[in-house]
């Protein structure tokens, strides 16, 4: 019998810790197949967030470092700066990323670090069950927004990718979903260009998943990548927003 | 062991900083320890600056001197706060250019020279503080001319356009302090300190 | 090597590239300037990095992923950056990085002044930051002891596995001193650590977290590090005894340059016939207790002199173990007490022994 499927020597095969129905499972599958692609396992340091991917540590087969919340891209800097050669990536969710760690991220990027970072935006806290994000969309429904986000007093979600494009600096910066197999397919090509711009040298590179959270998003999996579809891709649009070749940014 | 200070006062800008900065360099040249502590306010320009140079033949005890034993001074607000201060029997040199009033203290040496004058003359304001310095020295003779015009020398070589200007400013601010040290019968010399006293310095 | 007349905080950046410090994040902050300043143009010189950060939170967090990736490292902040750095200094004593963080201390709390002062004290040796640990803690008196300390730190941060903290009083940064450097180029790197982040190639990966959710590990973690701490102050305690061999009734306390302006006061009081010895640590974490004790116990009464209002004073209550009563001079705010005042205070501590006064 011919083999078609197994684990990535990306990752490590024990089970996850992963509410059922997450998509942080996929997006680590396809961050450890990009390192094994690229050969750069071996050379390859991560760094794992506060919040529900804490222990990404766990999951990869490579070095890692479990970063206080919002500081990743500062942890990142400070490795790749004084050891050029390792391929350094950050794993964070929204709270960690878009809300504690907003000057890390848009300063990491304007210095053009050339790490790569990996955004994962369910639009909730999960962790801490299921308070108001910086990216929770007008009207959600949260464990702190019990009325629904009201941009009145919340104000409007934070479009990371679009606010990151803005700098001057060249940099490359995506956004995927993690809704249907052909947009998983989608991103695997996206986070494998993000890694080779770093690994040539090239920019900062950043990649922003949109993905669920059923859990406290009160949903079966099937309803929550509905929902993200119906809800989310609309104020999220999915594409290459900025290209290093192009400063101005972009779409596809 | 021998020991004195010398607080060198003006406002930001004024060059008191570098006067006291020569200063040390010349101490350290001949082997004297040295501590320059500057003091100044928040502002980058203008407010007050000033610098307290300790010497000593032995190390340098307390860098902070409140009653300092000289003081060099650039403006009329530099001499009403730190004039009172100077210890009996000490130094007061005034830049008469700016302050233009006496002071009162008949247990110093109080002394005016028109160093602004003297540096204008020369062709450059900013030259004042080298003509301050130059004054000190002529007067306290804690260093011999050769040796600070070496180390103004040695300290302007990435900006050596200005080295004639401060070394004649320096030269004939210290031909006027030779004069008034004559003048006035200044006697100024190191201060003896008893300091022979144990030093233990121990790890665990 | 001749001496050469070097700003503290210059002539700590000099230090720390012989230290083999090739490293260095930092965020502007008065008064220590002139240290970022300075590395910034040496740094490239001899191969290194100098790095200025958004902030002191990523500053802490910088040095953390540098000193994960097993390369010497040091900031430079003053006091409220240095609150701001609080949360790395937990994460790196969690992890056990090694880093050197140096504090120029200005006046507080909150903004307060940008003048010298010694308000860091109890920040610095009790309260850093959250969780059970300690950092070393040097307290220089002269440039040249900046120097010495600064190489030292590098030192005892890797042999400890520890972030080890500079805690210079301001006078510090902002004072010229003679000094006199090692007779290298550049320090040699840190030795390869097997906790290191270099790429898992040829090994098993490896992991740098302070994230430790069984209890009873954690428990574990914290005993050995305070086993750990305890070696530290055995074999690592510095201190300076000035002028203590000759009988005195007052001892007087005090770190960093206020030490030196004590000592200056003892010289005039020699000169009236009175003769006053002086302890001062020069490890401040772990803070020299037993000979701090020592010193105490040969006089009737001690006088702790500071620039804050008394953060060594409960280290010093602690030695003198309730046997000596210790009395306190201190200003804030910018303000040193000055040579009058010491000698002023020792007047009335000897006054206090006289009448018999508890």
């Amino acid at each position: 019998m011919r083999k078609i499927f197994s684990h990535t020597e990306g990752m490590i095969t024990d089970p996850m810790h992963y509410c059922p129905g997450c998509t942080h499972g996929i997006i680590h599958r396809l961050v450890g197949e990009t390192l094994i692609e690229l050969g750069i396992r071996e050379r390859a340091v991560g760094i794992s967030p506060v919040g529900c991917s804490v222990f990404t540590y766990k999951y990869f087969r490579c070095d890692m470092f479990q970063a206080s919340h919002g500081r990743a891209p500062a942890v990142a800097t400070g490795a790749k700066r004084c050891r050029p050669e390792l391929v350094v990536f950050c794993y964070q969710g929204d709270g960690d990323l878009a809300a504690i760690g907003t000057s890390e991220i848009i300063h990491a990027a304007n210095r053009g670090e050339k790490i790569t970072c990996i955004f994962v935006n369910n639009a909730i806290y999960g962790m801490t069950g299921g308070q108001m994000a910086p990216t929770t969309i007008p009207g959600q429904r949260t464990s702190t927004t019990p009325g629904g986000r009201n941009v009145a007093e919340d104000g409007f979600p934070l479009k990371m990718s679009e606010i990151l494009s803005q700098l001057q600096t060249p940099g490359y910066i995506a956004r995927v979903s993690m809704h249907s197999p052909a947009e998983i397919i989608k991103a695997k090509q996206i986070v494998r260009k993000a890694f080779e711009y770093q690994v040539s040298n090239t920019c900062f590179s950043f990649v922003e998943f949109l993905s669920t959270c059923p859990t406290n998003w009160g949903m079966s999996p099937v309803d929550s990548l509905n929902w993200m579809k119906t809800n989310m891709l609309p104020y999220y649009p999915l594409g290459e927003h900025k290209i290093p070749e192009k400063h101005e940014g972009g779409s596809r | 062991m021998k020991t004195t200070d010398v607080l060198f006062a003006g406002f930001g800008g004024h060059g008191m900083l570098m006067a006291g900065k020569l200063l040390a360099m010349a101490m350290i040249k001949q082997g004297r320890q040295v501590s320059w502590l500057p003091a100044y306010g928040a502002e980058m320009r203008g407010g007050t600056a000033n610098v307290t140079v300790c010497i000593s033949d032995g190390d340098v005890m307390s860098p902070y001197i409140e009653r300092p034993n000289s003081l060099v001074v650039m403006n009329t607000p530099s001499l009403h706060k730190f004039g009172p201060k100077v210890k009996t029997g000490g130094l007061v040199l005034v830049n008469s250019t700016l302050v233009r009033e006496s002071f009162e203290r008949d247990d110093c040496h109080v002394l005016y020279l028109p160093a602004g004058d003297i540096a204008m003359g020369l062709g450059n304001v900013k030259a004042t503080n080298l003509v301050l310095l130059g004054a000190f020295i002529g007067l306290s003779k804690i260093v011999t001319k050769e040796d600070m015009i070496e180390v103004i020398q040695e300290s302007f070589t990435s900006k050596s356009k200005f080295i004639p200007l401060n070394v004649s400013a320096f030269a004939a601010g210290y031909e006027e302090g030779t004069k008034l040290r004559l003048e006035n019968d200044v006697e100024l010399e190191l201060e003896d300190e008893e300091r022979d006293s144990t030093y233990a310095y121990s790890n665990g | 090597m001749a001496k050469i007349l070097m700003k503290g905080n210059e002539a700590i950046g000099e230090a720390a590239i012989k230290a083999g410090c090739l490293h260095f994040f930092g965020y502007p902050i008065t008064p220590q300037n002139e240290l970022p300043e300075y590395l910034s143009k040496r740094l490239p010189q001899v191969g290194g990095k100098y790095i200025q950060t958004e902030s002191e939170v990523a500053t802490s967090n910088m040095i953390f992923g540098a000193a994960g990736v097993g390369v010497r490292v040091m900031t430079s902040s003053s006091s409220p950056g240095i609150s701001l750095m609080s949360e790395g200094l937990s994460y790196l004593a969690g992890a056990e990085l090694p880093a050197v963080i140096v504090n120029m201390m200005r006046a507080g709390p909150g903004l307060a002044g940008i003048l010298p002062a010694q308000s860091d004290y109890a920040h610095a040796t009790r309260g850093t930051a959250h969780g059970d640990f300690e950092l070393i803690v040097l307290a220089p008196s002269s440039v040249q002891e900046a120097v010495d300390l600064t190489i030292l730190s590098f030192e005892l941060a890797e042999k400890y596995r520890n972030p080890v903290m500079l805690l210079g009083d301001g006078m510090i940064g902002q004072m010229m001193e003679p000094v006199e450097f090692p007779d290298v180029e550049v320090g040699p790197p840190m030795k390869a650590a097997d906790w290191a982040l270099t790429g898992c190639k040829g090994r098993e990966p490896r992991l740098v977290s302070s994230l430790f959710l069984d209890p009873v590990e954690l428990n574990e973690k914290n005993h050995e590090r305070f086993a750990r701490y305890k070696v530290i102050k055995d074999n690592e305690a510095r201190h300076e005894l000035y002028n203590c061999d000759e009988p005195y009734d007052v001892l007087i306390t005090a770190f960093g340059v206020m030490s030196r302006v004590c000592k200056s006061a003892i010289q005039e009081l020699k000169g009236q016939g009175i003769n006053v010895g002086m302890f001062r640590p020069i490890t401040v974490k772990p803070f020299p207790s037993e000979q701090c004790s020592a010193a105490i116990f040969k006089s009737k009464r001690v006088l702790d002199v500071e620039m804050n209002m008394g953060q060594m004073l409960v280290d010093i209550q602690l030695a003198a173990n309730g046997k000596r009563e210790v009395d306190f001079m201190g200003k804030c705010g910018g303000l040193t007490p000055s040579i009058e005042d010491v000698i002023e205070s020792v007047h009335s501590t000897l006054a206090k022994i006289k009448g018999g006064v508890a």
